[in-house]
């Protein structure tokens, strides 16, 4: 915990169907990219602190299906799958993400960018989550867990100003 | 739970632009229905549905002042939704700083294995 934190996770909304979430990290790219694809160590991290990994399988090659379920604290289960579209090691990801609804069903596909960028040692992930349209996309922001919503709104940022 | 109803409401009410013009314009201060009518050149019957929502859900209030109705904001009521905003990069904040300690781990494991 000696280093300085990287800062907090940058969400933007590049597109009215698009969310984009940056960080820079502390590593080498090749570092950033294991911890972002071997099951061991996207076990440690992708809960957050809301929940336990319960599987996490990553076939990493195109084509290739990946799962990750967690239980959440509260009892419930979260889970996601996709399948890998592109693998470039160490430098990009592509690959769709379906949430798995608690009624058994499956959201819409989202097609997902993983970007590494290396400079000075530092690397500069990148999250490109694309959906099929702005509700789509504004569902999503929903479904934070803990229902979380992102509006976008230039408006609701202006106002924050005077909430806080 | 009652939190998600009410905020979802809250969050409904300012998913319609028209709305969120309103929100804009009465985020400037109080005004009289014909003023967000010019204001946002819709007709007065759609203006007041708007009004109706954004009042229901605590969004908007209404006083009267003589023969008129003033609306103003409660901007507490966005409150929420502006947390609701932050909420998905709150979850990814705290995905990365576990992400850090993996990779402080990682960088560990490198230097044990390096002659440095």
């Amino acid at each position: 915990m000696a280093m300085p934190t990287s800062g907090t996770a940058v969400l933007t909304t590049p597109a009215d169907e698009q969310i984009l979430i940056t960080r820079e990290f502390d590593a080498p790219r090749e570092l950033v990219f294991r911890a972002y694809t071997e099951p061991d160590l996207v076990s440690r991290w992708w809960p957050g602190r809301r929940g336990e990994m319960k599987v996490c399988e990553i076939d990493l090659r195109p084509g290739g299906r990946w799962r990750y379920a967690m239980l959440a604290e509260g009892g419930f289960d979260v889970a996601f799958h996709g399948e890998y579209r592109e693998v470039v090691p160490g430098e990009r990801v592509v690959f769709t993400e379906i949430f798995e609804l608690p009624d058994g069903t499956f959201s819409e596909a989202t097609t997902n960018t993983a970007t590494f960028v290396e400079a000075e040692g530092r690397t500069t992930l990148r999250l490109l989550t694309e959906t099929s349209s702005r509700e789509v996309r504004d569902m999503i922001l929903q479904s934070g867990m803990e229902g979380g919503v992102q509006e976008g709104l230039d408006i609701l940022e202006e106002l924050a100003i005077g909430l806080r | 739970m009652a939190r998600a109803a009410t905020t979802s409401d809250a969050f409904n009410a300012v998913a319609e632009p028209r709305r969120r013009e309103i929100i804009a314009v009465l985020a400037r201060g109080e005004r009289p229905v014909g003023d967000l009518v010019a204001a946002l050149g819709a007709t007065q019957p759609q203006v007041s549905k708007h009004l109706r929502v954004l009042r229901e859900v605590g969004v908007v209030h209404a006083r009267d002042e003589g023969r008129h109705r003033l609306y103003r904001l409660d901007a507490g009521a966005l409150r929420p939704i502006h947390d609701w905003v932050k909420e998905y990069e709150r979850l990814w904040t705290e995905r990365f700083e576990l992400f850090d300690d993996v990779l402080d781990d990682l960088k560990k494991e490198e230097g044990d294995g390096d002659a440095d």
